[in-house]
């Protein structure tokens, strides 16, 4: 049974499909009168946001209350590193009043790794720094498997063109491993200034292309597209001299609606993801967050339910490579 | 009269020979006849074991004064003598900073009070460190603590009109620059992983080091316009090599140093996220560490200098980005050196003694160092066992810190003694000095 979720990395394909597999359980739940199952009951779980997230937060204290954990909000802001304590002390603190999980975001690349190997209990990273945001790749997953995957919920040969501030983005970071992990083609498309740093032999590496021209990746040029995830461009990052104008960045990347006329003729049935917030007008128009191909609501939605199939795999003791449906159904007790 | 007699031990690596010191100077070398001990001779049978000038550390933190708790000037002292050091220059960032002579005569007398090693403080070329307005760096040089070495190292001079200003100044007592080589302008502040492959997947802030070879250019250029005295602290990469090689193919006054753990660690240990390589310049990939190695075998480099940044166990408990840079150096030098320049062959020990010992001191124009083992210079000796492997303990360092990367790892190469002026200072790995001072 695997402790900790740290990285997208840390799931096999098998462990993933799993993951996503229990995810289609624990979306029934949202749809009951009483969403509430005892998978959890007697679990603690501590939300330890060292960085503000109205949205990841809540996504997990809901799913922790929905599978009847005790859920706790801890803010970054008046917590005792903020006074000076160190992060060791802060978290060793936590872990000894006998919590099951730490579910952490930091706005540290790597802060849930080194956390991990001072606590006892379980760690689920919520987003480090610039580094990784394993449940929101696993999310965006399910997301896509159910809007692209078929009947056999299969991303095999699926192309997504991801699109934006890659340098900065947590988001990119983990969908290009657990997309790869599931068979998915990716092209991360940015100006050179937002491509991370090394992306050539990382790419390789890790099989997904990239490109500088929107324009040319949507007209299929690196073959049709199924997807695209529009990533939020960072206000605060503007001032650094990665692109010259809003209006340039929106002209050369914004998925705006001339652009996303043109992609709707050719691939009616594409799909439209943003992790959000969105910035409107910059990175993705209205028309475009709204339209019938977008995913955005459906994501959040998803959210939920792989953030609560995330903790019963951890926290639950379900089996790693076997936790099917009908074995959540069972042994989570979920009511029928 | 005090006197010690080494014997059968290899100077700088050569053939045995006895090394009789008197009175803290060396009295006799080759061999001793009975005749010239005295009946209190302390003897050292040093057979098969390598006696060198004593080490000279161009690049030391004390912590003292300010943060007595990771580091003071005694427990520094002893980590030195430890590791086979007579001579240390420490770095002015501390709280206040060294940027008066007083500042400097303090540090200067501590050492004194400690007497273990030499400790010659190192000035800080611009006023608390800021970059902005030039020290009183005429004052502490014509002080006793004759402050030759100028660094506002942990930052950057990175103001070209005042490190012009600065270079210009310090011909006037024939001082030179230290300079921590990083534009804060293409390294940002957070900085803190070599900007590769590695920090993309990582997430972590880059450290390029275009950021180091741009100011090493600069200011090579500065010093041939000023026709001053320019030294590159901590040299991380290939291109800085480069850079420091045209230049002194140019005629420019040009020195440089290289640490020990850039000598033999690689970015590829950040992977982890483990403070404990978090290191300003930062670790480079294995391309840079082979350039420097060789770069430090052809005499481009000048100098080993162990950067030595003592930490308390608190300030790096933080997540990466937010723990303090730096690492302790000065106990794991020679073996560091000992295991990558002379067991691969770029360096016989008369190679070590040059760049631990004698360009040291001449970069820092430190008098009773670095003279070599020749009759009537200063007793300034270690003795190393070359063939001693020893795994690294950090927990038995003599330093006050314990954020040691090589904890762990077997080096071979050890400090079987250390003498200052004649006077044994570190035996087999422990200070000779009440462990109440130090501890």
């Amino acid at each position: 049974m695997r402790r900790h979720l740290l990285s997208s990395a840390d799931l096999s394909r098998a462990e993933t499909e799993a993951v996503l597999t229990t995810a289609e359980s624990m979306h029934d739940v949202q749809t009951r009168e009483v969403k509430k199952i005892p998978t959890l009951r007697g679990r603690t779980i501590i939300n330890l946001f060292f960085e503000d997230s109205t949205r990841t937060r809540s996504s997990f204290e809901i799913a922790g209350k929905w599978m009847s954990a005790d859920t706790i909000n801890i803010s970054g802001k008046g917590s005792s590193t903020s006074k000076g304590e160190s992060l060791r002390d802060t978290v060793r603190t936590i872990d000894a009043m006998g919590v099951d999980a730490l579910v952490m975001r930091h706005a540290a690349s790597g802060a849930a790794h080194q956390v991990a190997r001072w606590v006892r209990c379980s760690v689920v990273n919520a987003g480090d720094g610039t580094h990784e945001h394993p449940t929101q790749a696993l999310l965006d997953a399910y997301t896509l498997r159910r809007q692209i995957g078929g009947e056999d919920r299969s991303l095999e040969g699926k192309h997504v063109a991801i699109v934006g501030d890659l340098t900065h983005s947590r988001v990119f970071r983990s969908n290009v491993i657990t997309l790869a992990r599931l068979g998915a083609r990716v092209t991360a498309v940015a100006p050179p200034t937002l491509m991370p740093s090394g992306v050539g032999p990382w790419s390789k590496a890790e099989g997904f292309e990239t490109s500088y021209d929107l324009d040319d990746v949507l007209s299929g040029s690196h073959g049709d597209v199924d997807a695209v995830m529009m990533l939020r461009v960072q206000r605060e990052r503007m001032s650094g001299g990665y692109f010259p104008t809003p209006r340039e960045y929106t002209v050369g990347y914004g998925l705006t609606r001339p652009r996303l006329e043109r992609l709707l003729d050719a691939r009616p049935d594409v799909a439209i993801l943003h992790p959000g917030p969105m910035n409107r007008g910059l990175e993705i128009a209205a028309d475009a967050a709204d339209s019938a191909s977008s995913l955005v609501l459906d994501q959040v939605s998803a959210g939920v339910a792989v953030r609560m199939a995330v903790l019963y795999h951890l926290l639950a003791g379900a089996d790693e490579t076997q936790p099917t449906s009908t074995t959540a159904t069972t042994s989570t007790e979920v009511p029928a | 009269m005090s006197s010690t007699l080494v014997t059968g031990a290899r100077p700088l690596g050569g053939e045995a020979a006895d090394v009789l010191v008197r009175d803290g100077m060396i009295a006799a070398v080759g061999r001793v006849p009975a005749a010239e001990r005295d009946g209190d001779t302390e003897v050292v049978d040093a057979d098969g074991l390598v006696l060198l000038p004593g080490l000279v550390d161009l690049h030391t933190h004390l912590r003292e004064p300010g943060r007595e708790d990771a580091e003071t000037v005694a427990s520094g002292s002893a980590a030195a003598a430890v590791g086979g050091f007579t001579a240390v220059l420490a770095m002015a960032n501390t709280s206040p900073v060294t940027d008066t002579a007083e500042a400097a005569l303090r540090v200067l007398e501590l050492g004194r009070s400690c007497g273990l090693v030499d400790v010659q403080p190192v000035g800080a070329v611009t006023k608390g460190i800021e970059g902005h307005e030039l020290a009183e760096l005429g004052l502490m040089a014509r002080s006793r603590a004759r402050v030759r070495v100028f660094s506002d190292d942990g930052h950057c001079v990175a103001d070209a009109r005042v490190m012009r200003r600065a270079l210009e100044y310090v011909k006037a007592f024939g001082g030179v620059v230290s300079q921590h080589a990083q534009d804060p302008t293409l390294a940002g502040r957070e900085a803190c992983c070599d900007e590769s492959e590695l920090s993309g997947r990582l997430g972590l802030p880059g450290w390029p080091g275009i950021a180091e070879e741009t100011i090493v250019s600069r200011d090579v250029m500065l010093a041939r316009h000023t026709g001053s005295r320019v030294h590159v602290a901590h040299v991380s990469t290939a291109g800085t090599v480069e850079v420091v090689r045209w230049a002194k193919a140019q005629g420019i006054a040009v020195t440089a140093e290289v640490t020990p753990h850039h000598l033999l660690l690689t970015s590829d240990l950040l992977a982890g996220y483990d403070p404990v390589y978090k290191v300003n310049p930062p670790l480079r990939p294995a391309e840079d560490v082979e350039a420097l190695r060789a770069a430090l075998a052809d005499g481009t480099i000048d100098a080993v200098a162990t950067d030595h940044a003592p930490h308390a166990r608190h300030d790096k408990e933080h997540a990466f980005v937010d723990a303090a840079f730096g690492m302790l150096g000065l106990e794991t030098a020679l073996p560091v050196v000992s295991e990558v320049m002379v067991r691969s062959g770029l360096l016989d020990w008369a190679g070590v003694a040059r760049v631990m010992s004698s360009a040291p001191a001449r970069i820092a124009g430190l008098d009773g160092h670095g003279q070599g083992l020749q009759v009537g210079s200063p007793a300034n000796l270690v003795l190393v066992d070359p063939d001693r492997a020893t795994t690294i303990d950090a927990a038995a360092s003599v330093s006050l810190s314990r954020n040691n990367p090589y904890d762990g790892r077997t080096l071979t190469g050890a400090v079987v003694g250390t003498w200052l002026r004649g006077r044994r200072t570190a035996s087999e790995g422990r200070p000779l000095l009440a462990e109440e001072a130090w501890a």
